[in-house]
């Protein structure tokens, strides 16, 4: 009986598997929506009085582009940084900065150090994602004319140690993307 | 990982192509960036628009978010009570006796109060606040420091009006849009308040420092007369907020002020009740010294 169940479930399993391929929509689409709605956590219950949330948008944008580099085209922090400065409350236009030289810098990654372990990603996660924090709060603070570069070192700190859970986030959305629900 | 098929052109000319072209966008897009971060520095208000547009499409989000916040929290209290009824049953026999002293006294302040304010002539208008609104985002990953409320110009909302919670301020209006505004809060350094000390109007004002304490600086440099926990309210100089708003307790004497914790955190605050701007033509007059203080403040830090 249990046998017989497990052979139909490996059957429907291979069913399934052949002559299935990815929704087109879902493969291509799912990293944009998913990072276009990380951009928009700020809309979440927490309403904070300091910079406590990590930049989910940002950690999800470099986990899908160490995960599959070459999938978000290279241009792809103009409209999605675009979009992020709709949520984030910096000076409009840093996020379209600073997320396009993000891809720059990956690209510039890539050349360098094509062979990298997790550790080696994490590590280069680390320095884009501090450099980020950073020079967002430069220019927030030119913006305000009263500089605090001391505020975002509890943030940098909480993001660093956040990305992994990030990176096995986006591990677990691209098995959704790439689930073979249409028929060949 | 070896290197992914499509940044290996090989003798492709249309793969070479598409490689360079993708270079020439992204790097366009830093530039485009650039030009409009220049804008948005010079003018902050050039791209309100399309934030508030945006801040539109996400209200439905802020207001789910803002719903499983209180319920999440009334969960929580429901159970907390469960646990101490017994003992707060007990406190709250003891505190409704204190309270029925105190309310016989309480009776007698208010004649007087009454009586010694008919004497001085002063005239207490009930300000009529223009709408209650849920906070329903904040900026929680940016060092500035905005909230988004659900209420706009449909409900009479205009940029440069205060917000404040029952115990406390909140900010001002920044930005509005029909259905939602964009609030300043205290804690952003952009945000100055002329305050006073409540206990004997010490004038001071309260600038946010970002990481959700705010400082406290004095006007008269000399010897500082603050103590921890005294209470700042409201100056109404300037006409932006109106008087009597608490903003700020100071938990820090330091040389030339305190650093202090607000009064209402917006954390606490689900509700909060926007007002009429105190005085529509000093407003012009506080912006410009909020900036000159801004610039003077700079230096310090």
């Amino acid at each position: 009986m249990n046998l017989r169940n497990l052979d139909e479930t490996g059957d429907v399993i291979a069913r399934k598997r052949i002559n299935r391929a990815p929704l087109p929509l879902l493969a291509i689409g799912l990293p944009w929506a998913t990072i276009m709605l990380a951009s928009m956590a700020s809309f979440s219950p927490i309403i904070s009085s300091a910079p406590v949330m990590p930049p989910l948008a940002y950690m999800m944008l470099l986990a899908w582009r160490m995960m599959r580099p070459g999938m978000l085209p290279l241009w792809a922090g103009l409209p999605l940084g675009l979009f992020d400065d709709l949520y984030s409350g910096m000076p409009f236009g840093s996020g379209i900065v600073l997320w396009s030289g993000t891809m720059l810098a990956m690209e510039l990654i890539d050349e360098k150090f094509l062979w990298r372990g997790f550790a080696q990603d994490w590590l280069a996660a680390c320095a884009l994602i501090s450099a980020y924090l950073l020079l967002g709060s430069v220019l927030a603070g030119i913006a305000t004319g009263y500089p605090l570069p001391l505020v975002i070192v509890p943030q940098t700190l909480v993001s660093l140690a956040l990305y992994p859970v990030v990176t096995r986030v986006v591990a677990l959305l691209d098995r959704v993307r790439l689930l073979p629900l249409k028929r060949l | 990982m070896a290197r992914s098929q499509d940044r290996r052109p090989g003798y492709s000319r249309r793969a070479q192509y598409g490689i360079f072209t993708g270079y020439v966008v992204a790097i366009l897009g830093v530039v485009a960036g650039i030009a409009v971060l220049v804008t948005s520095l010079i003018n902050p208000d050039a791209f309100s628009f399309a934030r508030s547009a945006a801040a539109e499409a996400a209200r439905p989000l802020g207001r789910a978010g803002a719903e499983s916040r209180s319920t999440g929290q009334g969960v929580f209290a429901a159970v907390g009570a469960y646990f101490n009824a017994g003992q707060q049953n007990a406190e709250l026999r003891r505190e409704v006796e204190a309270a029925r002293a105190n309310a016989v006294s309480m009776q007698s302040l208010q004649n007087e109060n009454r009586r010694l304010k008919a004497l001085l002539g002063i005239i207490d208008p009930a300000r009529k606040p223009v709408a209650t609104a849920h906070l329903i985002g904040s900026t929680a990953a940016s060092t500035r420091r905005f909230a988004v409320i659900d209420a706009g110009t449909s409900r009479g909302v205009q940029s440069g009006q205060p917000v404040r919670a029952a115990s406390g301020l909140i900010g001002r209006v920044i930005e509005a849009g029909p259905g939602t505004a964009r609030v300043l809060l205290v804690t952003d350094p952009d945000n100055v308040v002329p305050v006073k000390r409540a206990r004997d109007g010490l004038t001071a004002f309260v600038q946010g420092a970002s990481n959700g304490r705010i400082d406290i600086r004095l006007i008269n440099q000399g010897v500082n007369p603050i103590r921890k926990g005294d209470v700042f309210v409201t100056s109404g100089s300037g006409g932006l907020y109106p008087p009597g708003i608490p903003v700020a307790v100071a938990t820090d004497p330091h040389r030339d002020g305190a650093t202090g914790h607000l009064a209402a955190d917006p954390a606490d605050n689900e509700f909060v009740i926007v007002e009429s701007a105190y005085s529509g033509e000093a407003r012009m007059q506080i912006e410009q010294i909020e900036k000159d203080g801004a610039k003077n403040a700079a230096p310090e830090q």
